[in-house]
């Protein structure tokens, strides 16, 4: 099903001089991933911003379709001490019910936190606290800030797995900014590689041998990406066990012998 | 005489039920002043009392209504002005503050036929309460608090994370005019109480010592309003007993709840 809820075009975003976003389209339907990757400054803060409605286009236009409901986990929850909070409560400013919130905290793992403190959380039990946040909204479109940042490496790879699978379950659509490349690469349906313009776009496995990509990342991580998504044509789930890759949309086309 | 018109015809129960009254707003914008880290701002509209009050007199508008004006013009200007970012924050709160204070005493210098009480205006005048300034206090107070439950999740939202707030579709600007604008409020009536200098530390420190024991945001307010009602009676007592100036002995007294439940309360970090 392709629904399309997001739809950029030719969207261009300037700060006094500087160009941050340079003619972008892109489209987020129902049930995509869409994971932007790109160096620092590359703008894709404020496209995601743009998308959110918190940045204005400059030119081009952002068209979102009506009564959206976006569930947007930011990159930095930087919180005031001088608040206190217990994780409930930041629940319940959703507006949703009890039952909902604990449910969606369940969902993300960290419902034994219900009454704890969230000056006292850590990265990860901080990002899922942002994720159920978003997830108690009953969101179309997930938009994600680095989502696994402050998660330890095994934590990431599991946040993107549920990632995927809050996808499935809420048949939303997914747009993320990451830095995580190779967690990117397995868990993500269609990768845009932003350096203010869109310098390439397509399916993980392409992507990496895409010249624009080579010349933004360098030799060595296009082909350290290669290699893992040659070694890489299954799956590991939260226990490290190899799964069959299944539906790996595009995926690397090489056998396993 | 009736139990009421004994009470408000005296002039200690007037400055204990005026004192109580501002108390229990400067509860919860305490809070937001400690939260959001407005205690500089909450300053600079305070100071622009004075200017307020000088304008009261030269378009002889009532008292309470001049200085709630200027404050919601003081406090448009600062947020026009900020976004320009010609100049740090801190710097324009720190010009308009002095500013406007300096320009309100040059006024009132100006109007040799109106002779006002400047120690009371700026520390407060809390035993010279009247009938009238009660029903401001009391009105004010409805207002505020009737306006603070309405606007509750969407304040607390937006003070959390602004933008997180602003996509889940919370008016997270016009929340901020609404804030001002009880500020504002608040500071016209509780000049009265701890006048123009001593305003801010009104609803900072309750806030502040409220925090201290606070599990959650509702719990912290609810605190902060019960340290304003002991500031305010401590230090009318304390005016009574040791004849010391109103306004001032009900700041020291706050001060003295905040060392001692910082002090008793030492390793507790929620």
């Amino acid at each position: 099903m392709t629904d399309p809820l997001v739809q950029l075009e030719q969207l261009t975003i300037r700060f006094d001089d500087r160009v941050a976003v340079d003619h972008v389209n892109l489209t987020v339907s129902r049930g995509d991933i869409v994971t932007i990757i790109g160096p620092n400054g590359a703008g894709k803060t404020t496209l995601i911003k743009a998308i959110l409605g918190l940045q204005k286009a400059t030119t081009g236009r952002i068209r979102v379709t009506p009564g959206l409901v976006v569930g947007y986990v930011p990159q930095h929850l930087s919180l005031e001490t001088t608040l206190p909070l217990s994780v409930r409560r930041f629940m319940a400013l959703t507006g949703r019910n009890a039952t909902d919130c604990e449910k969606a905290l369940e969902r993300t793992g960290v419902r034994h936190l219900l009454n704890a403190s969230i000056h006292h959380l850590s990265g990860g039990e901080r990002q899922r606290l942002l994720l159920a946040r978003a997830l108690a909204r009953q969101p179309d479109l997930l938009v994600l800030d680095e989502p696994a940042q402050g998660v330890d490496i095994n934590g990431q790879a599991a946040l993107y797995e549920l990632i995927r699978e809050l996808r499935d379950e809420l048949h939303c659509g997914v747009i993320m900014i990451s830095h995580d490349l190779h967690l990117v690469m397995a868990a993500t349906d269609h990768v845009i590689c932003l350096n203010q313009h869109v310098c390439c776009s397509g399916y993980p496995a392409d992507i990496s041998t895409d010249p624009a990509f080579v010349e933004t990342f360098g030799q060595r991580v296009a082909e350290s990406l290669a290699v893992y998504h040659h070694h890489h044509n299954h799956r590991h789930n939260l226990h490290g066990d190899v799964v069959p890759a299944g539906s790996h949309q595009g995926g690397c086309q090489h056998d396993h012998g | 005489m009736t139990m009421v018109d004994a009470i408000l015809g005296d002039f200690f129960w007037r400055a204990l039920l005026g004192g109580l009254g501002v108390a229990v707003v400067a509860g919860p914008l305490g809070c937001f002043v400690v939260w959001r880290r407005m205690a500089y701002f909450g300053d600079t509209l305070a100071h622009s009392a004075l200017l307020g009050i000088a304008l009261s007199f030269l378009i002889s508008l009532p008292l309470n209504l001049a200085v709630i004006v200027t404050c919601v013009g003081i406090a448009l200007l600062l947020v026009l002005l900020s976004r320009t970012r010609v100049l740090a924050t801190d710097t324009l709160l720190g010009i308009l503050a002095h500013s406007t204070l300096a320009i309100g005493l040059v006024a009132i210098s100006f109007m040799p036929d109106v002779r006002v009480d400047l120690t009371g205006l700026l520390f407060g005048d809390l035993l010279a309460m009247t009938r009238n300034d009660l029903l401001w206090i009391y009105g004010g107070a409805v207002v505020v608090l009737t306006l603070l439950i309405v606007l509750w999740r969407g304040l607390l939202m937006s003070t959390i994370h602004e933008e997180l707030a602003r996509v889940e579709g919370v008016p997270v600007e016009r929340l901020r005019l609404a804030l001002m604008l009880m500020f504002s409020l608040v500071i016209a009536v509780a000049m009265k109480i701890v006048g123009v200098l001593l305003i801010t530390a009104l609803l900072v420190i309750p806030a502040a010592t409220a925090r201290r024991l606070a599990r959650n945001p509702e719990h912290m307010v609810g605190l902060a309003i019960m340290f304003g009602f002991i500031a305010v009676s401590g230090g009318l007592a304390m005016s009574w007993y040791l004849d010391t100036p109103a306004g001032p002995s009900v700041v020291v007294t706050a001060f003295l709840a905040f060392l001692l439940v910082y002090a008793g309360a030492r390793n507790r970090h929620d």
